[in-house]
């Protein structure tokens, strides 16, 4: 007990350590005797002197430093990496990496530092790039800088900047001089670093500046970071705008998404498919049930389920053009309930037999995380990969309808349809393949709304309103009209909503389409001709 | 006499009223019979039947806009819930101070929300004369609005079908917010009396059981006559050859405009009698797919005969408390597939089979 005790005092002792250390570097036997040491308030000096010095390994060592490996071998007063090793560690020499055996922990000395030295190294750490050869990694560091604002900046960039050929680096530097400048004690002074800060979206350089405007002693520089200030909000508002412009593409082109299967079916087709909401419903589940398959892949999953999706709605959309919507074509009243019935019961079909609750489908990592475009800008990757895919379909069915064979003979079955028969076009098999084409993207849709919304039996209803809204706006048998009244639709309802709120934006959204159909009643772009009429 | 004008030579229509009129005069009588009695009809039963009727009635309203006018309303469940909202504002100022925060002043949901005094739109709805005004003005208003713009600009079809059901999902949206001050997404509930009499008590829900049958014979009564009259034969012309009418001389838009509002405050007051008989009113009750339901009722039970609107409602209602009861999983299976059936293979719907059965 007492040998305890005696131990424990020891280890607690100053004097435990006798400081010895032997690098063979005078300079750094000195930095490394106080860094062993007790007197915390020396060792921050310590360390801006390691990273001032001209050693090779000096950022190294501070790494070491920070995450403990670095140790001293108390014997001989060597550097050394300690590697843990069952009970002991495994030491090699910093300098020469000659490797010197095991040793019990007690043998090695490590650096004691605190929370307060650790942001003094990371701070040192985040400069080492300074010098480099990357321009990316340059920003890096001194956008690093700008966040633990220091007056010791100003002797480390300044001589840099004057080299610096890169424009994204100079001006980051330049901020970061003129903000160690805002803090100067002559007006003039800080006159021109107002100047220099200019429209910076940068946090720090907004809080500067309205620390200034409102409480500068001098008149002039107080207006100076007024305007300054008048001239960043304008730009973060011109910022906040296009992100709402973004979010709204976004928005439309999930409308769209859903909205253009039903472009074909309905609108070059004259058939009102209820169950439209459900085939994208079946393109959700495809997805959640393919990634239940490839649990490792979800990325591989995502991109497999797309043509799978579009296979098993396709099918579906077949199998009910045959079995039910031929019978009642010339009667779309009736096509509308018996569409609906089939939504009811693929619903029930998939509470049956998958789950009444939502179920998880995992976004692969490619998909998340964002484009930082400025401080007060981020695109996340989401929604820009719907845009872009929303595209692709759209280009992809664009091309499908006018530059392929099948493309060529729904036309014409749209147009007239015993004009096309009497041309020889096998209209039966035309619908077929026209409707299986609309669910399948249908299905398509299905599998991009798994990554943004909850997939369950109730997915398909929450989107046929607005998909219907979307077709009728555009113009029935119109594709362009579709792409146009999505995005439109989707843009107006982002930028409704900061004013009404969201569920209100939906409703004067809602409202305006029934108004706009008042007006044209055959949507945006109408379409022309005879076939028009009826 | 005018009813028997009416009537005549509609077989469907004498036979429904007939048997409308029997159980009015019977199903007192079994209600009334001692609780121990065989034959006893209990309450629940009685509200569930008093509710088939508020149904049928919607029915009937959207077969004379589908069945005669031509327009299929995805709508109509919106005008039918507007004029529930109206009677359960009634019924909300009848709580008076007995809800459970207990202020005399103010429904307790508004009360919930920090609110201090009544919203305009809740002035009045203390008398029951003015809300029965309400239930048939706002229904009839919003129909006549809505129709005005959309006949005069000859939206018509699939169009005005889906610009309808936009409006009930409008509607939707807009009474799920808590501060439309229509109780938001819970509604208007816990009613404790109507015109003084309690809700609970089974000489009440007798008086809504009746006064849901007198409403329905005397609203399919005006139809048969709006039907029957020269109206009606200028109505169905527009339904068969909207064009051709129009050409021969006839405001067309006149002519929809006034049925679709008449239909819509049948709705509006079939509404007002399910609200007290169910005992609650919310947003979920203008879901597209009501609307929709009420479609297929009309369609099954058969178009353009209003006594199929009648048979569709009630056989279609039963079949869903039952199932409901019993198989809640099959409901929707067999729902669905009376849509497909129904449309593939009874174009004309029950009362059209029995027609052609009749005929034969």
């Amino acid at each position: 007990m007492t040998l305890r005790i005696l131990l424990l005092l020891c280890l607690l002792t100053p004097s435990a350590y006798a400081g010895r250390v032997d690098t063979g570097d005078p300079r750094l036997d000195a930095i490394f005797r106080i860094l062993t040491g007790n007197h915390f308030a020396d060792k921050a000096e310590a360390l801006a002197k390691l990273a001032a010095s001209p050693h090779p390994k000096r950022y190294e060592l501070l790494e070491g430093v920070l995450s403990g490996r670095l140790r001293v071998l108390k014997k001989s007063g060597r550097l050394v990496w300690a590697t843990k090793k069952g009970h002991k560690y495994l030491a090699t020499d910093v300098l020469s990496g000659e490797p010197l055996g095991e040793f019990k922990r007690r043998k090695l000395k490590k650096i004691a530092i605190n929370n307060r030295l650790r942001r003094v190294i990371r701070g040192i750490l985040a400069t080492r790039d300074l010098d480099s050869g990357d321009p990316a990694r340059r920003l890096k560091s001194v956008q690093a800088l700008l966040a633990n604002p220091s007056p010791a900046q100003a002797t480390l960039l300044a001589p840099r900047l004057e080299k610096e050929t890169d424009p994204a680096v100079r001006e980051a530097m330049q901020l970061v001089l003129a903000l160690g400048r805002l803090a100067s004690d002559a007006p003039r002074v800080r006159l021109q670093a107002i100047a220099m800060v200019g429209d910076s979206l940068q946090p720090v350089a907004r809080q500067a500046l309205v620390r200034l405007a409102a409480s500068d002693p001098d008149p002039r520089v107080k207006q100076a970071a007024q305007d300054a200030l008048g001239k960043i909000e304008d730009r973060v508002k011109l910022f906040a705008q296009i992100e709402t412009l973004f979010f709204g593409l976004s928005l439309g082109s999930v409308l769209v998404l859903a909205a253009i299967g039903l472009a074909i079916t309905f609108g070059v087709m004259g058939v009102i498919n209820m169950a439209h909401g459900e085939l994208i419903m079946l393109g959700a589940y495809t997805t959640y049930l393919i990634q239940r398959l490839l649990p490792e892949t979800t990325g591989l999953a995502l991109l497999l389920a797309i043509p799978a999706a579009f296979m098993v709605s396709g099918v579906v959309g077949i199998a009910i053009e045959r079995g039910v919507i031929r019978f009642l074509y010339g009667r779309p009243l009736e096509t509308l309930l018996a569409t609906f019935g089939i939504s009811l019961i693929l619903q029930q079909t998939a509470r049956t037999l998958i789950s009444p609750q939502n179920v998880p489908v995992a976004n692969p990592g490619f998909m998340s995380g964002s484009w930082q475009v400025n401080p007060v800008l981020s695109l996340t990757y989401n929604r820009m990969y719907i845009i872009l895919f929303c595209l692709l379909v759209f280009a992809g069915l664009f091309l499908v309808l006018k530059r392929t064979r099948l493309g060529l003979q729904v036309r014409a079955v749209s147009q007239n349809r015993a004009m096309a028969r009497a041309m020889g076009v096998h209209s039966a098999r035309v619908d077929a393949l026209t409707f299986g084409l609309g669910s399948g993207i249908a299905g398509i849709a299905g599998v991009a709304l798994s990554q943004l919304t909850n997939v369950g039996p109730n997915l398909g209803q929450a989107y046929i309103v607005d998909s219907f809204m979307v077709v009728v706006f555009g113009g029935v048998g119109n594709l362009w009209g579709t792409l146009i009244g999505g995005l439109g639709l989707g843009v107006a309802n982002k930028f409704l909503e900061p004013w009404a709120g969201a569920v209100m934006a939906k409703i004067l959204i809602l409202v305006f389409v029934i108004l706009f159909i008042q007006k044209r009643p055959r949507g945006l772009f109408p379409q022309k001709g005879r076939a028009a009429e009826g | 006499m005018a009813v028997f004008r009416i009537l005549q030579g509609d077989r469907g229509s004498q036979v429904f009223l007939l048997a409308l009129t029997v159980t009015l005069i019977v199903v007192p009588v079994l209600a009334t019979l001692p609780a121990d009695h065989a034959l006893h009809l209990s309450g629940y039963s009685l509200t569930l039947l008093g509710k088939y009727l508020t149904y049928a009635l919607l029915a009937v309203a959207v077969d004379l806009v589908w069945g005669y006018l031509g327009i299929l309303s995805l709508g109509h469940a919106a005008f039918f819930a507007l004029g529930g909202y109206a009677m359960g504002m009634y019924l909300m100022r009848q709580i008076g101070d007995r809800g459970v925060y207990g202020n005399p002043d103010l429904p307790d949901f508004m009360v919930f929300l920090n609110w201090h005094e009544l919203p305009w739109f809740w002035h009045g709805f203390d008398q029951f004369w003015f809300a029965m005004l309400m239930v048939m003005l706002v229904p009839g208003l919003l129909a006549f609005v809505f129709g005005w713009f959309a006949f005069r600009s000859r939206v018509t079809g699939v169009y005005l079908s889906i610009i309808t059901q936009a409006l009930t999902y409008a509607l939707m949206l807009a009474f799920f917010r808590n501060e439309m001050g229509f109780g938001g997404n819970n509604g208007l509930t816990d009613f404790k009396e109507i015109l003084g009499f309690s809700l609970q008590s089974d000489a009440t829900r007798l008086g809504l059981f009746i006064a849901s049958g007198v409403a329905l014979g005397v609203g399919y009564l005006a139809c048969r006559g709006i039907v029957e009259s020269r109206l009606g034969k200028v109505v169905v012309a527009i339904r068969d050859a909207e064009d051709r009418t129009r050409f021969t001389g006839y405001r067309v838009e006149h002519f929809k405009l006034a049925i679709f509002t008449f239909s819509a405050v049948l709705a509006g007051i079939a509404g007002a009698l399910y609200v007290p008989q169910v005992g609650i009113i919310n947003p979920s009750e203008f879901q597209p797919l009501n609307s929709i339901e009420v479609v297929v009722w009309v369609a099954i039970g058969g178009r353009a005969t209003l006594y199929g609107a009648v048979l569709g409602a009630l056989g279609v209602n039963y079949a869903k408390t039952w199932f409901t009861a019993v198989l809640p999983e099959a409901w929707l299976f067999a729902l669905g597939g009376l849509f497909v059936l129904v449309t593939l293979f009874l174009p004309r719907g029950v009362a059209g089979w029995m027609h052609r059965v009749n005929t034969r």
